[in-house]
């Protein structure tokens, strides 16, 4: 059974606000998707590793040469807020006591 | 700073020190970790970006081989195994630094696992045992803008992402037993050994000053007599050799006050102040909280050992070996060679020298004294010094062949610092050789006579 604190912690991680009821309705609803996912470990036994990939490949790698084009123009032209050719974010609260 | 502190001697007698030190080295490829950005420091902001390394929706990473490379010398290098098969991983945490939300980690499987390394202070060597070696990348920079002070204050925050996604190491220690009152000294050691591999094995400029290799200390005291660990805290971005061991003395006596006050010491992130002590910082997050999961946007990895073993062979002598083998060669005492431990840089400066020719006591001075102090006046390393070791030599060469005398010499290093080309058209160009050839200076002195009579 996922907690009401658990998910208000969870809420907490991914900066997500939610009132009282909120967290309520949450946690009763994600507890049916919890133990509806929780059916797969009744079928998959211990010998069989989690699939991360689907696709068996490895080593996808790119050679260590530059492939970029200056456009900091565009690059930022798509954020909020810019200052200075930098981009500007609200302060961040309770990084640091 | 209110800190009581235990004198270091009376944490030795009733502790003893553990020590954990997790080291982040920068790699120096050309372009960042998982897109084709250029790692260059310095440019203007957000100059060096793309929708990859800014997290935009739709763009995927790709693994630069070179770095994996690196971080495979590296691991090697540090004893290590190298791991068959890793993934990367996803760490989750919300801060402005990170433009994705997330960075790309590695989390139960790294890349190189179970090294261990010897560390040498003094007469005494210490192993140094790794616990592993893993890839991710760096962060942007953030700067804090109105506010007095603190962060929490500040009024709003500016990003420049340059650095976000330039390839990064983390090389972790398992916890250090047994080093006692040398505590301070084996992590400043261990960390200026790293400094030196990487710089030999050219993976990474390896300047603390400028954040290419960045120290976290973890020190805890175990009562003596105890089996079980103490209770640690974790000092964060101690940025040079110095701040290394002055954090570890630090708080093995803050720790040690605590405790024998009988208190408890609280597992904590503290901050490092150049003023010499540490600092509360936040209360850390657990591994938990980073809900760390495989990197769907990368496939494993799987080192071949073939490939493992050609970069076995691609690795420089070690550099304690090389430390051991160039003091019996150059023939210093453990004094005279510890001169040239401290200033970083001069130990490769001064055996290119040699190699060049010059006597390892004329490249040590050199290099020690007036190109030291030109060094330190302009703020930069010996080796960005615009004279190179060949041209030591040869000022060494003309100063042997009584072509020039010190006095000179020193103007010889003053015009080639100053671009005035190497040390003979320095010497033509301004004139300076000394004259003693009698038969050349009577023709000379006659020459100037009969020309001005
Ligand atoms: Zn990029």
């Amino acid at each position: 059974m996922l907690t009401r604190s658990e998910v208000a912690r969870l809420a907490a991680l991914a900066r997500i606000e939610l009132s009282d009821d909120e967290l309520d309705a949450m946690a009763s609803q994600l507890d049916v998707i919890l133990s509806a996912v929780a059916a797969v470990s009744e079928v998959a036994s211990q010998d069989i590793p989690p699939t991360s990939h689907a696709v068996p490949l490895t080593n996808v790698m790119r050679p260590d040469v530059l492939n970029w084009v200056p456009r900091s123009q565009a690059m930022l032209a798509g954020a909020p807020d810019v200052e200075n050719g930098r981009f500007r974010v609200p302060q961040i609260l309770q990084e640091e006591q | 700073m209110a800190d009581e502190l235990l004198s270091f001697d009376a944490v030795l007698e009733r502790f003893d020190p553990v020590l954990g030190l997790e080291v982040h080295v920068e790699l120096s490829t050309k372009s960042k970790m998982w897109c084709g950005c250029p790692t260059e420091f310095g440019n203007e902001p957000n100059s060096q970006v793309c929708p990859v390394c800014l997290g935009l929706p739709g763009s995927l990473p790709v693994v630069n081989a070179k770095a994996v490379e690196s971080a495979i010398r590296i691991g090697l290098s540090l004893n290590c195994q190298i791991a068959r098969w890793c993934r990367f991983a996803r760490k989750n945490y919300f801060y402005p630094d990170m433009p994705k939300d997330y960075q790309i980690s590695q989390y139960d499987e790294p890349l190189c696992f179970d090294g261990e390394i010897a560390v040498e202070v003094g007469e005494m060597a210490y192993q140094v045992p790794i616990e592993r070696v893993h890839m991710e990348e760096d962060a942007g920079k953030i700067t804090h803008i109105g506010g007095v002070g603190r962060i929490a204050n500040a009024d709003y925050s500016l990003l420049d992402y340059n650095r976000a996604g330039v390839p990064l190491m983390e090389i972790v220690t398992k916890t250090i037993h047994d080093t006692g009152a040398a505590a301070p000294e084996v992590a400043a050691g261990y960390v200026a050994l790293l400094r030196d591999m990487v710089r030999a094995l050219a993976v990474s400029q390896g300047r603390m000053e400028r954040g290419n290799l960045r120290c976290d200390v973890n020190v805890s005291l175990m009562p003596k007599g105890a089996s079980e660990l103490g209770i640690r805290s974790e000092t964060k971005n101690v940025n040079s050799l110095r701040a290394v061991a002055d954090a570890v003395r630090y708080e093995m006596r803050r720790q040690g006050a605590i405790l024998s006050a009988g208190g408890r010491v609280v597992q904590e992130t503290r901050h490092w102040n150049e003023a010499g002590y540490t600092t509360a910082g936040r209360s850390k997050e657990t591994a938990e909280d980073y809900r760390y999961f495989p990197e769907p946007d990368l496939v494993p990895l799987a080192a071949d050992p073939a490939w493992v073993e050609q970069l076995r062979a691609t690795l420089p002598e070690h550099p304690g070996k090389r430390r051991a083998r160039l003091r019996t060669e150059w023939g210093f005492t453990q004094r005279e060679f510890g001169d040239i431990l401290a200033v970083p840089g001069a130990l490769d400066t001064i055996a290119d020298t040699v190699l060049a020719g010059a006597t390892p006591i004329a490249a040590r001075k050199w290099w020690l004294t007036e190109l030291a102090r030109r060094a330190n006046e302009w703020g930069v390393a010996l080796d960005e010094l615009p004279i190179t070791a060949k041209q030591v030599a040869e000022v060494q060469a003309l100063l042997d062949t009584g072509q020039i005398n010190d006095k000179l010499a020193r103007q010889v290093i003053e015009g080639v610092l100053a671009g005035e080309g190497d040390p003979a058209a320095v010497v033509q160009h301004r004139g300076l050789t000394v004259v003693s050839d009698t038969g050349a200076l009577e023709v000379a002195v006659d020459g100037a006579i009969a020309a001005d009579p």
